[in-house]
């Protein structure tokens, strides 16, 4: 009798259990059939990116994610083109340059206005163009002001205050503002579409923002008060939660069709593509490689962006044979690059010709190609007396980039082809952070590596500059030439007379072959069926305000 | 008993200064270079100079941990390198996220581990016996994160009966006071939000929960099982007491002493299984910012979390001696 009153009471309990169980499952289902179920208009529209913002205030960021969250809030004078990295007006609706690159005019959109209701005019933009360049001392570092930094190149004070490019902005008249170089800066425009440039309201600047701050991303303004012209405006931000945004009812342009977006951080891209099927999220950015295929099929959408990054395979030149431009050239036609991208890269990517990819000013079909020859490779090793050499590959673990999803996978394929036509290799894995940078770029102590680059605007100089602009112990080659003609093309003044000089310096690249590039591996979004109006770019400018949820 | 607490608590500070000590060498030893870590592929060597002059990581290491200890001495645990934010409001803003997971592990594990633990001593051998103390075994050598992954696999991803990652649903508009998104929901009526939160937590409860689950079945089952035989528990039955009386007045009582012990126990270690569930989960509680802050070489965090553990993880301790106060009267008298 006592027993079969305790069995029944822990069956219950197992029941019980299950019971729960199965009703969460159910409320769950509920819930968002609930949100999912609008007339076209409103409803909220979640975001999943892989971490957390860094500082609403773009003017201190250089992740992703920040300014993923600073082009629904924010506008800069310049934005691009739909379907291109290439400049497209913005807060400004037309411009001018002088002929000798040193003078910009800005004419300005009317009827704008902060989402506080200050006016957007010229002198808002003067008044951002004079703070970037007034930066306290304590913020003028790669980790604050990286891209002001990198592109004007110096601040009004400081060890690089001689440097700097910026030299005044005058409001003309209500609509109109000038901006003065002290030298020329030929990406200048494009750079303005960047959203660390955002236009802000100054009067939330004066009352929320302090750049002296210890840690300028922490201020109240960059953690809670942003205010600028775009379409949406800043709600909340549960820090490792959420980040939510309401549409701006007095938005100048189109207006935003959800009434919410919500940004949430899912760093894993599995457990992000897991959230999307299970209807957590509405949408989210880096698809794996391996989930694009199975998400189609199960009838979610995939949208490609064009590529906007180069995967490259380096070769260090303080090591021998690397040295020989023999060994590298037969390392380059070793590679069947085709294999590569199909064993380890999202499908519609295209092999690389050289180190940018086709869509930054520069590009030409026209350098040395070195195609996938096994034995043309064997002959040249041979030729280079350097058969059956060991050579070190170093490769990172733990890590997946835009430009290198699958590391483990890129390196596996590359060395059997590399084993194919004799070559001993030894394989080196290290942690991507920080280990694997600290050894590819702080030490000669590699062989050949896997590494890239994700551009951030239309400017040549952010690729080829950046790799090759001077000695470093990643390629650890010597070759004052082009490192010149890095220098001179930077100098130019207009991005037309830009283009014949890095076409030749992509020749001169080529023929001198550092490394072999690889592939630009296309980055997606995936989104639910569910969603409309979604409209990447190459460059990731993509503003929700065309979005909606059926 | 007061004056035990507070000795208790008095003789936390030098273990604390010295574990301080120990964080601040372990962080440092640890191979990499934050300043390139928060810089990134594209590190130039002037970048990577001015970052490591604000972080003053270029001073000598005692110097550093001077400065360290003098700011917090004065409560100031710094900022993190990788996000900025002070080290004490990103613990405060993660910290009820762990909590909520881990109480309702815990709660998980003792609301079914002690009665289970109990039925088992008391029916030995018999099928219910055998069925608890192999399905232990099996809770106790099952890997935290297997389990997890395997929870979401098929009840998040494959049925889509609960959800795969975080607290809340994001279309929920729900308020936050607390930060304990149940109890929020509760206090602000929002039971949607309330409920909604507590579904989120049914599978990274169950992974957490099960390795203390299966242990305070076993030591519940052992601990019952020795007082069964007792002598008083026999006088008990001869004198006719109610066998329920027995049970609650003379068996429970007297065999919750080590099953208390081992709860407090579990309670801390819930902390590092709490890493490792929260970061397959995606909850934004401490354990994965210090999953992250590992990779990243996030000093300040690290050592400001962990020290914040282990103060947590004394608390904890001197708690289940106070309530072995409560359990057993014996243990009040001096």
């Amino acid at each position: 009798m006592k027993r079969s009153r305790r069995f029944r009471s822990s069956a219950a309990l197992l029941a019980a259990t299950a019971l729960a169980l199965s009703s969460c499952a159910e409320s769950q289902r509920d819930d968002s059939d609930d949100e999912s179920d609008g007339s076209g208009g409103g409803g909220t529209f979640v975001f999943a990116g892989s971490a957390e913002p860094v500082s609403l205030d773009p003017f201190f960021a250089s992740d992703g994610e920040s300014f993923r969250v600073a082009r629904q809030i924010f506008e800069g004078l310049v934005s691009t083109e739909e379907d291109s990295a290439d400049p497209a007006p913005g807060l400004a609706e037309t411009w001018e340059v002088a002929d000798d690159g040193l003078s910009y005019t800005f004419n300005l959109r009317e009827g704008v206005t902060f989402q506080d209701d200050t006016p957007f005019d010229a002198e808002a933009v003067c008044y951002n163009f004079d703070r970037w360049y007034n930066m306290p001392e304590s913020a003028q570092n790669d980790e604050y002001t990286y891209y002001y930094g990198t592109l004007f190149r110096g601040f009004a004070t400081g060890d690089r205050k001689d440097a700097a490019v910026f030299d005044s902005c005058t409001a003309d008249d209500e609509l109109t503002a000038t901006i003065k170089l002290k030298a020329p800066f030929a990406g200048f425009i494009s750079a303005m579409s960047m959203p660390a440039f955002s236009m802000q309201s100054p009067t939330a600047l004066e009352k929320w923002q302090d750049d002296g701050a210890n840690n300028p991303r922490t201020t109240d303004y960059s953690t809670a008060h942003p205010v600028g012209t775009g379409p949406f405006v800043f709600d909340s931000w549960e820090r490792g939660d959420r980040l939510t945004l309401k549409r701006y009812d007095d938005y100048w342009g189109e207006k935003a069709i959800i009434d919410t977006a919500v940004i949430v951080p899912i760093d894993d891209s599995k457990a992000r593509a897991d959230a999307l099927r299970n209807g957590e999220i509405d949408a989210f950015d880096l698809v794996g490689p391996a989930d694009v295929g199975p998400l189609e099929s199960e009838g979610f959408q995939i949208q490609n962006r064009e590529p906007f990054n180069i995967l490259y395979l380096g070769m260090n030149q303080k090591q021998a044979p690397l040295d020989d431009l023999k060994v590298r050239q037969a390392i380059a036609h070793a590679i069947d690059k085709e294999a590569v991208i199909s064993a380890s890269m999202p499908e519609g990517t295209q092999p690389a010709l050289e180190f940018i990819p086709p869509t930054v000013n520069g590009y030409t079909e026209d350098v040395a190609t070195y195609d996938y020859d096994p034995d043309r490779a064997r002959d040249l090793l041979e030729q280079a007396g350097a058969e059956g050499a060991t050579i070190e590959f170093n490769y990172p673990t733990g890590v997946s980039r835009p430009y290198m999803p699958q590391p483990e996978d890129t390196f596996n394929v590359i060395r059997s082809q590399l084993a194919e036509v004799g070559l001993k290799i030894k394989p080196t894995a290290d942690v991507w952070d920080p280990d694997y940078l600290e050894k590819i770029q702080g030490t000669s102590d590699h062989g050949i590596h896997l590494l890239g680059w994700t551009g951030d605007y239309n400017d040549t100089d952010n690729f080829l500059g950046v790799f090759f602009g001077g000695e470093s112990s990643e390629w650890g080659f010597d070759n004052p030439e082009l490192f010149d003609a890095l220098r001179e093309a930077r100098g130019l003044p207009t991005v037309e007379e830009q283009t014949p000089a890095y076409e030749e310096i992509n020749k001169m690249v080529m023929d001198f072959l550092p490394g072999v590039p690889i592939a630009s591996p296309v980055p997606s979004l995936g989104l639910s069926p569910d969603v409309s109006g979604y409209e990447a770019s190459p460059v990731q400018n993509e503003v929700w305000n065309t979005v909606s949820i059926d | 008993m007061l004056r035990f607490a507070l000795r208790r608590v008095g003789l936390m500070v030098p273990v604390l200064l010295g574990l301080s000590l120990l964080l601040f060498m372990w962080v440092r030893a640890l191979p990499g270079d934050p300043a390139r870590a928060l810089l990134g592929e594209r590190a130039t060597p002037e970048g990577l100079a001015r970052v490591t002059e604000a972080y003053g990581f270029d001073r000598p290491l005692w110097e550093q941990y001077v400065t360290y200890l003098g700011a917090l001495l004065q409560g100031d645990f710094g900022n993190s390198i990788k996000t900025g934010q002070p080290v004490v409001s990103s613990f405060a803003d993660r910290f009820p996220a762990t909590v909520e997971l881990g109480l309702s592990a815990l709660l998980f594990a003792v609301l079914l581990g002690v009665p289970l633990g109990y039925l088992a001593a008391r029916h030995q051998g018999r099928w219910l016996d055998t069925l608890a103390v192999s399905g232990s075994l099996l809770g106790v050598v099952t890997p935290v994160f297997f389990l997890a992954i395997l929870l979401k696999l098929v009840f998040a991803d494959t049925l889509h009966w609960l959800p795969t990652v975080g607290r809340q649903d994001a279309r929920i508009d729900a308020t936050h006071i607390t930060n304990f998104y149940i109890l929020d929901g509760v206090l602000t009526g929002e039971y949607d939000a309330a409920w909604d939160a507590a579904v989120h937590l049914v599978l990274p409860a169950l992974a957490l929960g099960t390795i203390p689950l299966a242990i305070i079945v076993r030591i519940t089952r052992a601990s019952v099982a020795e007082v069964l035989h007792e002598d008083y528990v026999r006088t008990a039955e001869a004198k006719g007491l109610a066998a329920r009386t027995i049970s609650r007045r003379h068996v429970l009582r007297n065999a919750m002493l080590p099953v208390a012990t081992t709860i407090g126990l579990q309670a801390g270690l819930l902390f590092s299984g709490a890493v490792l569930t929260e970061t397959v989960f995606g909850i934004n509680g401490v354990g994965q910012y210090l999953f992250t802050a590992i990779s990243q070489r996030d000093y300040p965090v690290l050592q400001g979390y962990i020290l914040f553990i282990a103060v947590i993880y004394s608390l904890i301790n001197l708690l289940v001696d106070l309530s072995y106060g409560l359990i057993d009267p014996r243990v009040r008298t001096p």
